[in-house]
C-alpha cells in the first residue's frame, strides 16, 4: 500500500493549531471587550413614553434635580415625579399645554394612571442601594448617572457593576464632593489633586467608611 | 489558504466592531434601546415589589399602594399625637396623620394661624431657602418677585410674593397654599414634607422683609459692609 496521505498532510495538525490560536485571540479580545457591563449596560437608552429632556430642564432652565426627584435625600430610591409635578407647569393653559409630545402626561393626569416611564438604571434585585445615604454624604448624582444635565435622552453612563461600586467604596476620596455641590451637575474639581484634597478632608470630617463586605449591599 | 483564513478573520472582526460599536467613551459610542441581556435572570429579577415598580399582583397593576384608611405605617407617629409635639425642633419627622391641628393644616380652629409650629432657628431659614430655591423659585423667582424661569416660557399669573396682600397673609394660609395650591398653582403637598413647608413659610417672610429693607434694618456694626468699598453692593436707604 502506497502513501495514503499526501506529504503536506504532515503539517496539517500544526497549521490547524496555529489557525485556532490566531482565531482565538480576537475571540478572547471580543469577549473581554463586549461581554462586560461596560459595554452591555453603558449606552442603554430606552425610548420613553414622553421625550423628556433633562438637558432642557436642568441645563437650560436651571431646575434642581430635587424639583422632581424630591425625596432622594430621605428615601432609599430616587423617586420619579408624580404626574402632578409635570402638570404644575404643563397643565391646561400653561406651558406647551397642547404639545402632542406631552399627550401621555395629559392622559395620565386625566385618568390617574401612571406614565409608564422605562427604568434606565436597574440594579440586580439582590443589591440594595440607598440613594439617601449617598447623596447626604457627598456622592453626587453625577458620579453614578453621568452628565444627565447634558442628556436630551437619558442613557446609562456607568457600568454599575460590582467592581465599579467597590472602586468607590474602597477609595471614596476620589469622588466625594462638598454637600452643597452634590446636586450641581456642572461642578467639577479643577484637578485630580484638588479632588483628592477635598475628598480626603470630607472623608475624615464625616467619618465616611463605606462597607466593602458582602453584607453592606447584599442582604 | 492561510491568506483566505486571515482575510476572513479581518472581515469578521470589522463586521463585529461595525455592528456592535465601541464602548461609551470612545469616538463611536454605543447606544441601544434594547434592554441589557441578562443571562441568568432568576436571582437578578426576583418576585418582589421594588419602589414605584409595576406589580401584576394588584388589580390596578401598581406596586405602590396608597395608605389604607385608619392605618399608620411603621415608624410614623400615630394620629393621636399632636403634630406640633411630634415635630419638636427637628426636620427629621415626617408627618403622617391627616391631623387637624395647626402644624398640619395651618388652621387654629376655623381661622388661619400665625407663627411656626416649632422654634425657628437660622438653620430653619437656611433649610427654607434651599427648599424655596428648589421648589418655588422655578415660578416665583429667587426673590419672590413672580419672575421665575417658567414665566419666561409662557407661564402667566404667577404671584409676586412681596406684594402687600401676601405680606399681610397669615402664615397658616401660606402654608395651606403650599400644600393645596391656589388658583392656577397646584398643591405641593405631595412634593414637600410638612416641616419643610413651614421652613419655606419662614423664608418667604425673610424675602418679604428683605424687599422692603432699608439701611436702618442692618445692624450698625455691619452697615460698613454694605456701604463700603464695592459700589455694586451699595444699598441706598
Amino acid at each position: 500500500m502506497s502513501n495514503f496521505f499526501p506529504r503536506w498532510a504532515n503539517w496539517l495538525p500544526l497549521q490547524i493549531l496555529i489557525c485556532v490560536l490566531v482565531a482565538g485571540a480576537p475571540v478572547t479580545l471580543g469577549i473581554w471587550y463586549y461581554f462586560t457591563p461596560k459595554y452591555t449596560r453603558v449606552g442603554y437608552q430606552p425610548i420613553q413614553p414622553v421625550p423628556f429632556s433633562h438637558a432642557l430642564h436642568v441645563k437650560q432652565l436651571g431646575m434642581d434635580c430635587r424639583y422632581c426627584h424630591g425625596f432622594v435625600e430621605v428615601a432609599s430610591h430616587s423617586n420619579l415625579p408624580t404626574t402632578q409635578t409635570c402638570i404644575n407647569c404643563h397643565g391646561e393653559g400653561k406651558i406647551l399645554s397642547n404639545s402632542p409630545r406631552l399627550a401621555p402626561v395629559r392622559e395620565s393626569w386625566k385618568t390617574g394612571q401612571p406614565i409608564p416611564w422605562v427604568q434606565v438604571h436597574r440594579l440586580p434585585d439582590y443589591a440594595y442601594f440607598n440613594h439617601a445615604v449617598h447623596v447626604n454624604r457627598g456622592v453626587s448624582c453625577y458620579s453614578c448617572h453621568g452628565a444627565v444635565n447634558e442628556m436630551s435622552v437619558v442613557h446609562e453612563a456607568q457600568s454599575l457593576s460590582m467592581k465599579w461600586c467597590l472602586d468607590c467604596h474602597r477609595a471614596p476620596e476620589n469622588f466625594l464632593r462638598p454637600p452643597s455641590e452634590v446636586f450641581n451637575m456642572s461642578w467639577h474639581p479643577v484637578s485630580l489633586a484638588r479632588q483628592m484634597d477635598i475628598g480626603t478632608k470630607l472623608k475624615q470630617e464625616w467619618k465616611v467608611n463605606p462597607p466593602v463586605s458582602c453584607g453592606g449591599c447584599h442582604r | 489558504m492561510v491568506r483566505y483564513f486571515l482575510l476572513l478573520l479581518i472581515i469578521l472582526s470589522v463586521l463585529v466592531i461595525g455592528m456592535a460599536g465601541l464602548r461609551d467613551y470612545s469616538f463611536l459610542p454605543h447606544r441601544t434601546s434594547r434592554p441589557p441581556i441578562e443571562i441568568f435572570p432568576d436571582m437578578v429579577r426576583q418576585d418582589k415589589v421594588k419602589a414605584q415598580a409595576p406589580s401584576s399582583f394588584f388589580a390596578d397593576g401598581r406596586g405602590a399602594r396608597a395608605p389604607i384608611p385608619g392605618t399608620v405605617p411603621i415608624g410614623y407617629h400615630s394620629p393621636g399625637t399632636p403634630d406640633s409635639a411630634v415635630m419638636g425642633g427637628t426636620y427629621d419627622v415626617v408627618l403622617f396623620s391627616g391631623n387637624a391641628d395647626y402644624a398640619n393644616t395651618g388652621k387654629l380652629g376655623t381661622n388661619w394661624g400665625n407663627g411656626l409650629p416649632f422654634a425657628a432657628t437660622p438653620a430653619t431659614l437656611q433649610r427654607g431657602q434651599e427648599r424655596y430655591q428648589i421648589q418655588c423659585a422655578v415660578c416665583h423667582g429667587a426673590t419672590g418677585a413672580g419672575n421665575g424661569i417658567a414665566t419666561k416660557y409662557g407661564l402667566v399669573g404667577v404671584a409676586n410674593l412681596n406684594q402687600q396682600r401676601l405680606r399681610d397673609m397669615s402664615d397658616g394660609e401660606i402654608y395651606n397654599t403650599i400644600v393645596n395650591g391656589k388658583n392656577t398653582m397646584l398643591g405641593y403637598g405631595a412634593n414637600i414634607q410638612a416641616p419643610d413647608r413651614w421652613a419655606i413659610v419662614a423664608y418667604i417672610r425673610a424675602l418679604q422683609r428683605s424687599q422692603y429693607a432699608t439701611i436702618a434694618d442692618v445692624p450698625a456694626d455691619q452697615r460698613a459692609l454694605l456701604t463700603g468699598t464695592n459700589p455694586t453692593t451699595l444699598i441706598k436707604p
